[in-house]
């Protein structure tokens, strides 16, 4: 049985097509979820794409958590159902509470998109499980308010656990502490990452290449050993 | 307000306080009351023709409404008479829908249908930067929309004043920043564009903006309002005071230094609602709900309600006292003049108006009944029980005034065409002059600008920046468009005909190169005040020479838009007529981009290179001179090196084609080598200047690469088309040699090309420096 991945659409989300193709290339099924519907259709696992939900306004994320949907994805991932928030999606997941610490402003104020090179730093989650500890990947970066920040505490406590999934090369793109470009839960269901693993799916397709697609692989394996 | 202008204001013919409004009815009681109409930028001629279609002299309200439909930007009363020639010129067989509706409609097969147009948004973003440069991209995107498409991708050519200079220190960040911000909060990719500094663009920045939708061919939409009893819709945004004035004040009156104190006439965008109006408008359509459509942009609900009533030949009666407003106390005529952003108006029948308010509320859309379709042919406004405006729609929309203007060859045209080129340098001075013009501002990397705007979001950008043409996959078959636009305001102030055609030819080419075939043409036209005979006739030359060009290359003009009065300080600028020309790919898997692709690969250098540098990049980067004449233009040329680059992409047997332009055939081999950072050694032929072969600016060329297993046939090919073709070099290492003449390592060709504009602007984000790996080696990716 194809695993069902939803993939979460509030009003200003912008890559949840894309979310939903980079899906089914891996292999899933897409399910397209309304944010004013707290039903997920029974999926395996969910996706928050990239985007302005509710157009940013107050701060990126801080209104999307209110929507009905948030609340279920919320109480599923907290018994387990896999969740992957790219970008936007990251910073939703950072004001439910389901990731600590938060994303602001980049520290030189521009948004910047180009392809990123990145180190897998912890394969350890359900949409990581795919790469090896230590890979070097390249996944674009698009983001105005992709800057990672959290108290001194946070930071050590998800480095000591092994919580911190992937941190930037060479250039950090946008001021985050200490290079991070995503981390996941104590579980490892729950994943955010600010640069965007849909957009590296195809050859064909930009300039990045095909390294992200194994977030998506990586799910439809955890759904398959769990 | 001082007592001054107290005693002006109620001594004033129109008394302007909330208590007051001028209506139908008191016009018979005032009927020779003195109107401001000169203040509104009308002629006496004007005025008294709009006595004449209404028997009577207008109500305050519908003498704005006038002065707003007959300015120059909504009118086009200048370059009427001129743009008919685009409308004469042979249609093909893919035109679904042409000029006079918002945007032209072509047919690109599997069912579907693409439209595309530029505008400028010039004047707003001189005065207001970033929301001038942002309200641009969302108007056009909802000219897009309302023809029934899903809008896919936006493209910003761009012109400001010398890279240095304090003005475009001023606007350019902002400009930049407010394409990105509202394109990216909208996810549209920016595919392409153009960046050009020039000191005639100072005080007059051109912000055109490009948008590009696609849609079944059956979900096109008309703006024509019909069916007696069907609702008038208004969606979207409440309606403000910003902006008013937009079209008449900014748009159709020449500049002056006070720019910044209009900052009221600019519209505030918000890009968020526009994203909203977008998916809610595409699920009406998808359900067949919407029988009319039309955007509110320029002159706002007066343009909307008098171009829908008369495009369908209808009555029409308004309610303005419904529409939704931020400021309560906004009166009549500034409800019709408002500019606010993100409004649409809907032709709905009565059935269907509620599942039309549903799908609005779904999406969080205002939307509003304010009218209906009537019997006859008047449009009819309402205020508060009381008739404000009663006129002909046609009168307003179709049947503004039309003037031929008069024009003559300025005086100093021959002087300028007959102006020496400075002294061309040595061939020992060649390394220097390479290395200063990759790093000079019009030639160098435009990675600053990029990497502000989302170029992916969509999932389906197959070729963007800095490619010859930005190319987009519309299916999973791998249907596909490429799109490119260019403008040289050099060549065009030294030859206006010539000019328009090497635009066209350029946009032409570049889209040809990535293996498209050319298909159709959008223009956008800036140009000084129409009011100067030498302007009118540098207008009158450029679009006798884009039509004659569309005709010779069978690419018909689906729409476009004219920008006048751009001149600052009583000087007209380098007359710039921007095209942007669709090709089409029918698998995008087969795209040619212009990067070397493998070492050991033969360089081929398509088309001749003639001793042609007036109007060049050389000759204004190293000397500020511009005179002579432009490259010779050839368009059967065109065609042929088109036909060779499209067959040479369906046969596989090119590994990379990059056109030849500005900055000649060194620019596009420094281009071509720093893509994927590889290098060539290069032997030009013994026969002429190197000097010459490597900055000359002759059109209808291209150097392409080809796999040794593919010279012989590619060869062949160019050959039976009578197509030159002269094998100068391989592809190798890490240098860029060109045989006793220069050689340099990639790497000190990239610093070069990367550090002109974040020395100018401000670091790259994050502080890229240009050795870093990936960031500059889009082997691996990066722009």
């Amino acid at each position: 049985m194809t695993a069902r991945i939803g993939v979460v659409t509030f009003p200003g989300s912008l890559d949840d097509r894309d979310a939903q193709r980079a899906v089914r290339l891996a292999g899933g099924e897409p399910v397209a979820l309304w944010h004013g519907d707290a039903d997920l259709q029974g999926v395996d696992a969910v996706v928050l794409p990239g985007g302005f939900s509710y157009g940013d306004y107050l701060r990126a994320g801080a209104i999307a958590r209110f929507a009905p949907a948030m609340t279920s994805v919320v109480e599923q991932a907290r018994r387990g159902l896999p969740v992957l928030g790219i970008c936007n999606g990251f910073q939703v997941l950072c004001e439910s509470g389901l990731l600590p610490g938060a994303l602001t402003r980049n520290a030189h104020l521009h948004f910047v998109n180009r392809d990123q090179r990145l180190r897998i730093e912890s394969t350890d989650s359900a949409w990581t499980n795919g790469y090896e500890s230590g890979q070097e990947v390249v996944v674009p970066v698009k983001n105005g308010e992709g800057n990672y920040v959290a108290s001194t505490e946070v930071l050590d406590e998800l480095e000591a656990s092994g919580r911190v999934i992937a941190r930037y090369l060479g250039t950090n793109p946008n001021g985050s502490a200490r290079d991070i470009a995503g981390i996941r839960n104590e579980r490892g269901n729950v994943v955010g990452i600010m640069p965007h693993p849909e957009h590296a799916v195809e050859d064909l397709i930009g300039t990045a290449g095909t390294d992200g697609l194994v977030f998506f692989t990586s799910v439809l394996k955890a759904l398959v050993d769990a | 307000m001082s007592e001054y202008d107290a005693a002006n204001d109620s001594a004033g013919p129109l008394p302007s306080g909330r208590s007051f409004v001028d209506t139908v009815a008191r016009t018979v009681e005032t009927p020779d009351l003195d109107q401001p109409f000169l203040e509104l930028g009308l002629k006496d001629d004007e005025y008294t023709a709009i006595r004449e279609v209404l028997g009577r002299r207008p109500t305050q309200t519908e003498l704005a409404m006038y002065s707003i439909m007959w300015s120059e930007h909504c009118s086009y009363k200048s370059s009427k008479v001129h743009l008919r020639q685009f409308g004469d010129l042979p249609k093909g067989d893919r035109m679904l829908v042409g000029m006079g509706e918002n945007a032209g409609v072509v047919d690109v097969g599997e069912g579907l249908a693409v439209t595309f147009k530029v505008e400028s948004h010039n004047h707003p973003s001189y005065v207001e930067p970033y929301q001038g440069a942002a309200t641009g991209i969302g108007g056009i995107v909802r000219d897009i929309l309302t023809m029934g498409a899903r809008p896919v991708l936006v493209m910003d050519p761009l012109r400001f004043g010398d890279a240095d200079h304090p003005d475009t220190q001023r606007v350019l960040p902002g400009i930049v920043a407010g394409i990105g911000g509202y394109g990216n909060c909208l996810g549209l990719p920016n595919i392409g564009g153009e960046v050009v500094f020039d000191p005639t663009y100072q005080g007059n920045p051109l912000v055109n903006a490009l948008c590009l939708g696609v849609m079944p061919v059956d979900r096109i939409q008309l703006s024509a309002a019909r069916g007696v009893g069907n609702v008038v819709v208004l969606l979207g945004a409440k309606t403000g005071r910003d902006g008013i004035g937009g079209v008449s004040v900014l748009a159709s009156a020449t500049f002056d230094a006070d720019g910044p104190t209009r900052r009221p006439s600019v519209q505030v965008g918000d890009p968020f609602m526009e994203k909203l109006l977008i998916e809610a408008c595409l699920e009406m359509y998808d359900a067949k709900l919407v029988e009319g459509i039309q955007d509110l942009g320029g002159a706002g609900l007066t343009c909307a309600l008098t171009e829908t009533a008369a495009a369908g030949k209808s009555g029409m009666r308004a309610h303005l006292d419904r529409v939704p407003l931020r400021e309560a106390s906004m009166e009549p005529h500034e409800v019709l003049a408002s500019e606010s952003q993100e409004r649409m108006l809907a032709i709905v029948t009565p059935q269907n108006l509620p599942a039309v308010l549903a799908i609005a509320d779904k999406w969080g859309v205002l939307a509003t009944a304010i009218g209906e379709v009537v019997e006859g042919d008047r449009l009819v406004v309402e205020w508060h029980g009381e008739v404000v405006v009663d006129v002909p729609p046609g009168s307003l929309a179709d049947e503004g005034p039309v003037y031929e203007r008069p024009y003559s060859r300025p005086a100093d045209q021959d002087e300028l065409q007959s102006t020496d080129l400075p002294a061309y340098p040595r061939t020992d001075e060649l390394q220097e002059l390479l290395l200063r013009m990759v790093a000079s501002p019009n030639l160098c990397s435009r990675r600053w600008v990029v990497e502000q705007y989302d170029r992916i979001v969509l999932g389906d950008t197959v070729l963007a920046w800095p490619e010859d043409a930005g190319v987009v996959r519309l299916s999973e078959s791998g249907l596909g468009i490429a799109l490119s636009t260019d403008g040289n305001g050099r060549y065009t102030r030294l030859d206006p005909y010539a000019g328009a055609q090497l635009a066209l030819a350029e946009a032409y080419r570049n889209v040809a190169a990535t293996g498209a075939v050319p298909i159709a043409v959008t223009n956008c036209l800036n140009f000084g005040s129409p009011e100067d005979p030498d302007v009118m006739w540098q207008f009158a030359e450029a679009t006798r020479g884009l039509a004659d060009g569309c005709r010779a290359l069978a690419t018909p003009v689906t729409g476009g838009n004219v920008s006048f009065y751009n001149s600052t300080a009583g000087t007209a600028i380098n007359p710039t007529p921007v095209i942007g020309v669709l090709g089409l790919l029918d698998d995008v898997a087969r795209r040619t981009p212009m990067g070397f692709a493998e070492e050991g690969e033969s360089v081929l250098l398509l088309g001749e290179t003639r001793d042609e540098l007036g109007g060049s990049e050389w000759a204004w980067a190293e000397h500020r001179h511009l005179g002579g004449r432009p490259p010779a233009v050839d368009l059967d040329r065109e065609r042929v090196l088109a036909e060779v680059l499209v067959s040479g992409s369906r046969d596989g047997m090119l590994s990379s084609a990059h056109d030849l332009a500005d900055g000649g055939l060194a620019q596009s081999l420094v281009e071509s080598a720093l893509a994927k950072g590889i290098g060539a050694r290069i032997v030009l032929p013994a026969d002429m200047d190197p000097f010459v072969q490597l900055f000359s600016e002759s059109a209808g060329r291209a150097v392409v690469t080809v796999p040794r297993s593919e010279e012989l046939r590619f060869t062949e090919m160019c050959d039976a088309r009578g197509l030159p073709c002269t094998r100068i070099g391989v592809t190798d290492g890490s240098t860029l040699d060109v045989q006793d003449v220069l050689s340099l390592p990639l790497e000190e060709l990239r610093e070069a090309h990367e550090r002109t504009l974040p020395a100018l602007f401000g670091p790259l984000a994050g502080g890229t420096a240009p050795s870093d790996p990936v960031a500059t080696a889009p082997a691996t990716g990066a722009v």
